[in-house]
């Protein structure tokens, strides 16, 4: 019991360590890199949670979709050994003052709050809960109150959007069409 | 798991949430604002699971709300990498200092 609470500290302190370093680092590609190592972080948080649907999907999709995206255009548009201009000082220090505020607003209203605990649903038998993929399939395809076809179908016209968008917006205009 | 209070867990999350605000904050590079919103939107992903594990462990919820998260997440990356590679080839530069016309 003691390692899953000690598991879940390390993996906090390895979140937070790779995402700012992911935010402060001078070279772009390094920065992708820690980012990459701060998204398979989030991943096994998910793992220690108990949602391995979830951890699975971040994995696929992040590490290996978006950030494999980020990195190639990376390639396409900087020169990476290059160091990135360091922002000015005084912007530096506000936002860093903006956020620790921010931050310490949001931690006192979190100690403060107390969460209730587990709300049993009638007809609920206190058993494992089911989270397996067969579970989360039948109800993101359910046409009943509780199912998310609906949100399901929409996603996937606005991904299809998004493809079309890409493509229009990145295709290259020929010399003599201007 | 219940070991670890869901304050802590929340904590986490509202840290990483503001380590991407100062991403993008700072940062003028248009790629690295897009890694900060990346983490930010992550930092979303694990309120819900963890909402959805600690206070309602029979509901699936939290997970299709964070899957649709991570859908539209993939579908704006990709967007904003096309219009930043697009931006590249007018202005050759990605910083959003230099792009400062609406019409070229």
């Amino acid at each position: 019991m003691i390692a899953s609470v000690v598991v879940f500290y390390i993996l906090a302190a390895f979140i937070l360590v790779t995402g700012l370093l992911a935010v402060t680092s001078g070279k772009i590609f390094r920065s992708a890199i820690w980012l990459l190592f701060c998204l398979t972080g989030v991943a096994g948080l998910y793992f220690w949670l108990g949602m391995e649907f979830i951890a699975a999907v971040q994995v696929v999709v992040y590490v290996g979709g978006i950030v494999v995206l980020i990195i190639f255009s990376i390639f396409l548009t900087q020169q990476t050994g290059k160091e990135l201009p360091a922002p000015v000082r005084s912007r530096t220090l506000f936002s860093a003052l903006a956020v620790c505020l921010g931050f310490v607003l949001t931690c006192l209203l979190l100690l403060q709050h107390h969460f209730p605990p587990p709300s049993p649903w009638p007809n609920y038998d206190f058993g494992e809960p089911d989270m397996s993929v067969s579970a989360i399939g039948a109800q993101l395809l359910s046409t009943s109150e509780h199912g998310y076809v609906l949100p399901f179908e929409v996603i996937s016209i606005l991904l299809l959007a998004a493809m079309i968008g890409c493509i229009v917006i990145a295709i290259k205009t020929k010399p003599e069409d201007k | 798991m219940n070991q670890v209070p869901l304050t802590h867990i929340l904590i986490v999350s509202a840290a990483l949430f503001f380590i991407g605000t100062y991403g993008l904050f700072t940062r003028r590079n248009m790629i690295t604002m897009l890694m900060s919103v990346e983490l930010i939107l992550n930092s979303v992903n694990i309120n819900f699971v963890a909402f959805n594990r600690y206070l309602y462990p029979e509901a699936l919820e939290g997970v299709f709300f964070s899957l649709f998260i991570i859908a539209i997440a993939a579908a704006e990356a990709a967007v904003a990498i096309a219009i930043i590679i697009n931006l590249y080839r007018n202005f050759h530069s990605i910083d959003v200092e230099d792009a400062d016309e609406l019409k070229f």
